[in-house]
């Protein structure tokens, strides 16, 4: 049981890891780092039903954050947004040397 | 403050009778009234500074127009300087009377503050009143004060008027610091600070290169002997645990005698002593110092700074009597220099370069003095010398400055101080001509002026000291006794071919100038005056006892006999009590016999005959003037160019000096160190430069390299 839900929690990962770094929408960049967060939410889950509760109340930890930094993350997509009338990252990058 | 202390000195000597102990009065303000003066003057001079230094900027010299109506800082350090001299002088004379009616058989020492305290080192800012020290400031104030006035009438037509006096008076101070200072710290304070003046008065027209380079010498040669001071200091630190004067000579009694402690001790002093003193092989300084206004010659390169040595020496006479090998070393470094710098003066046309070497040649006198243990008879020569050569250089400074108006009026650029410009003075300026006729018999060793008894005592004294008991190296003083004598001899000639050159024969000037040569005015003939009296009769003071009764003592008409010699007994007592044990009684005969009496009367006719065969050969020569004149040839050549000892120090010591430090410079410094620091800045920025590279500012290669990062930081922690 613990090995099939592992290998989804990996599964999961490994496309929010690879729609990260190919992917130029900031959007759908925001999209991949929320199935990172929810693929590791998985493992929490599955790991608490071997070793206790502690994982299941790290997860709404992770929730809770996750929803924070969605809060703030869409905002600043969004002012970004009307600045550039774009949301390509390739775009932004102002910030060097 | 003077009650205070006069409470303190009566309570704290109980031995003494009413009366008798030795109170001194208001000696702080000795020392601080030319410290004042120094500040007056110098705040006038900053006042002045910005119209002076445009002017010299310029390339020509400040207009001060007539006398009367002179800026305030043109006429105030007249005031000013003089003044403050006059005043301390007073008070030297007041504290010096006061201690002829009493009795010091302890030196006062008067505290005013801890200067420093570090561990279990002590300095206190304390003055040390002793029967040496008073008649050194009776010196230095009372010979001060007639040069300081001379200088009004040398110096107020001089832009740099105001800074003049200040130096001068900032160097009264220091040499008083030197003087009464009752450490050794505190005398090295003073030391320093004789030094430093000295430098910016013979640099004192800084815009002739050729001057200031004379006062850099005279500064940096200067600091060869000072190292020597400092590690003689370091010595006597560890050794006593304190520099004050009273407890290391009390505490002598625990120094070996003849051992290698006191040994280096007493050498490193004289290193010292030779570098302030000007002797072998320290000497090349003085001459040059001639670059000064001539009383600052006559004030700090004949009378005072220069004796700062032989000050040492007679201050530390304990030490030196402890040291056979020190002494001998002082005393044979003395009369080589007498001899050494007599021959080159024989040669010399600048009239200044021929007292500064016969000043350099007096001052080994004294150090030769002080090095047979005749400690009051150094000091004794010191005081006469004084006398008589600050009169010479003031006299040669009337010289100077008539020849200088003489020039000025006919816009001729002959050199004022050559001798060979001169000749025939004697009918424009008699005073001057009077008086330095006085100073050379005095300095000649003629009967009874004051040099006859001071230098005569000296070189009594080598003969006696060679025939001691057990004395050292017996042979070794013979030598140095017929080295003085000759030099002596050698003194009597060159003073007096100096006198016939300057004021005798036919007039060299030219004709047109001699109409503008002038006698002195009467502020510089009067000290020229009174320095005249003092060195007829200033050797009066201490006829030695075997001389009084003779003819030499006018059978016993001079009042005092060996009056310094017992004045000073409480300072030497020490030095000639460890002189009794280790060497025994002086001899009474010379080494190839003859008294006393019999050798003074030799040398005093030995000059006289010198003198007048001066007077005779010199006269007879025929002197042409200085741009006509030929190249000297032979020895004469090796003498007037004093035996290229600068051009020796130049190619060995100068020239190398000079070579390393370009090579530090050049490669070290600017390539190797100044190389590396430079690279280490370079490799930053080129690595900071490709590092930043990275910095892409596309979000899609930081999330990529972050992610390998991630990955690479997990490969390491599973395999």
């Amino acid at each position: 049981m613990i090995t099939e839900a592992l290998i989804l929690s990996a599964i999961l990962f490994v496309i929010g890891t690879f729609g990260m770094l190919v992917r130029r929408n900031a959007i759908i960049m925001f999209l991949c780092i929320e199935l990172q967060l929810n693929a590791v939410n998985v493992a929490f889950v599955a790991f608490s039903n071997l070793y206790g509760i502690d994982g299941q109340i790290f997860v709404f930890f992770v929730m809770t954050v996750a929803a924070a930094e969605a809060a703030v993350g869409l905002a600043i997509i969004i002012s970004i947004f009307r600045h550039y009338e774009s949301v390509d990252v390739g775009n932004f990058n102002l910030l060097k040397w | 403050m003077t009650l205070a202390l006069t409470a303190l000195f009566q309570g704290g000597s109980p031995a003494a009778e009413a009366g008798a102990a030795f109170v001194p009065f208001l000696p702080g303000l000795i020392v601080l009234l030319p410290l004042l003066g120094f500040l007056a003057n110098g705040a006038l001079a900053l006042s002045h500074g910005r119209t002076s230094a445009n002017a010299v900027r310029s390339g020509g010299e400040l207009d001060l127009g007539d006398r009367a109506s002179r800026p305030l800082t043109h006429t105030l350090p007249s005031l000013i300087g003089p003044g403050v001299m006059a005043v301390a002088f007073l008070l030297t004379l007041v504290n010096f009377s006061r201690a002829l009616g009493a009795s010091i058989e302890e030196p006062v020492v008067v505290h005013y503050w801890t200067w420093m305290a570090t561990g279990t080192f002590t300095v206190d800012a304390a003055l040390q009143l002793d029967q040496l020290s008073l008649l050194m400031m009776m010196i230095v104030t009372g010979v001060g004060f007639l040069i300081h006035l001379f200088s009004v009438g040398y110096m107020r037509d001089d832009s740099g008027y105001p800074r003049y006096f200040a130096y001068l008076n900032l160097f009264v101070f220091f040499m008083l610091v030197l003087v009464m200072g009752s450490s050794y710290a505190l005398m090295f304070v003073g030391w320093e600070g004789v030094g430093l003046c000295s430098y910016l008065l013979i640099g004192f027209w800084f815009s002739d290169k050729e001057k200031s380079d004379a006062g850099k010498k005279a500064f940096i040669v200067n600091r060869i002997g000072d190292v020597g001071f400092l590690v003689a200091m370091f010595y006597l630190f560890t050794t006593f645990g304190t520099l004050d004067f009273v407890p290391i000579f009390e505490g002598s009694d625990a120094l070996v005698y003849g051992g290698g402690l006191v040994t280096a001790i007493t050498l490193f002093f004289f290193l010292g002593a030779a570098g302030k003193s000007a002797q072998i092989p320290l000497y090349v300084w003085l001459p040059d110092a001639m670059a000064g206004p001539t009383p600052v010659s006559a004030l700090i390169h004949a009378a005072t700074m220069v004796t700062a040595g032989v000050y040492l020496v007679a201050r530390s006479s304990v030490l030196f009597a402890l040291s056979p090998i020190g002494s001998a070393t002082v005393a044979g470094v003395g009369v080589l220099t007498a001899l050494f710098a007599a021959t080159i003066a024989l040669k010399q046309n600048d009239i200044k370069k021929v007292l500064a070497y016969s000043t350099v040649s007096q001052l080994g006198y004294m150090f030769v003095g002080v090095g047979v243990g005749a400690y009051a008879a150094g000091v004794f020569h010191l005081m006469t010398h004084a006398f008589f050569k600050a009169l010479l250089f003031l006299g040669s400074g009337a010289v100077i400055h008539s020849m200088h108006h003489a020039y000025h009026h006919t816009h001729k650029h002959d050199d004022p101080q050559d001798m060979r410009n001169m000749g025939g003075l004697r009918a424009h300026m008699p005073i001057t001509w009077i008086t330095m006729w006085i100073g050379t018999l005095a300095i000649a060793g003629i009967w009874p002026l004051a040099g006859f008894f001071s230098k005569d005592e000296i070189i009594w004294q080598v003969a006696a000291f060679g025939g001691a008991a057990t004395a050292p190296y017996p042979a070794l003083y013979t030598v140095f006794w017929i080295i003085a004598l000759a030099a002596a001899l050698l003194t009597a000639f060159y003073m007096t071919r100096m006198m016939v050159m300057t004021f005798h024969g036919a007039n060299r000037t030219g004709a047109e100038e001699a109409k503008h040569l002038h006698e002195a005015p009467a502020i510089m003939w009067v000290p020229l005056a009174v320095l005249a009296v003092a060195s007829v009769f200033g050797g009066w003071i201490n006829v030695p006892e075997a001389l009084r009764n003779s003819f030499l003592g006018l059978g016993g008409a001079l009042p005092m006999s060996e009056w310094l010699h017992h004045w000073l007994e409480p300072i030497t007592a020490r030095a000639h009590e460890v002189q009794l044990e280790h060497l025994g009684e002086v001899a009474h005969a010379a080494p190839i016999g003859g008294g006393e009496v019999a050798w003074a009367a030799i040398s005093f006719l030995a000059a006289a005959a010198m003198v007048a065969t001066a007077f005779k050969v010199v006269g007879a020569q025929k002197t042409v003037p200085a741009h006509d004149s030929p190249e000297p040839t032979g020895f004469a050549k090796v003498l007037y160019n004093k035996y290229y000892v600068d051009e020796f120090y130049d190619r060995f010591v100068v020239q190398p000096i000079v070579r390393a430090s370009r090579f530090s410079w050049k490669v070290i410094d600017a390539t190797l160190i100044d190389g590396t620091v430079n690279a280490v800045g370079w490799v930053s920025k080129g690595v900071g430069w490709g590092v930043s590279m990275f910095q892409t500012g596309n979000v899609s290669t930081y999330a990529f390299v972050l992610t390998l990062g991630v990955l690479a930081i997990l490969g390491v922690s599973v395999f």
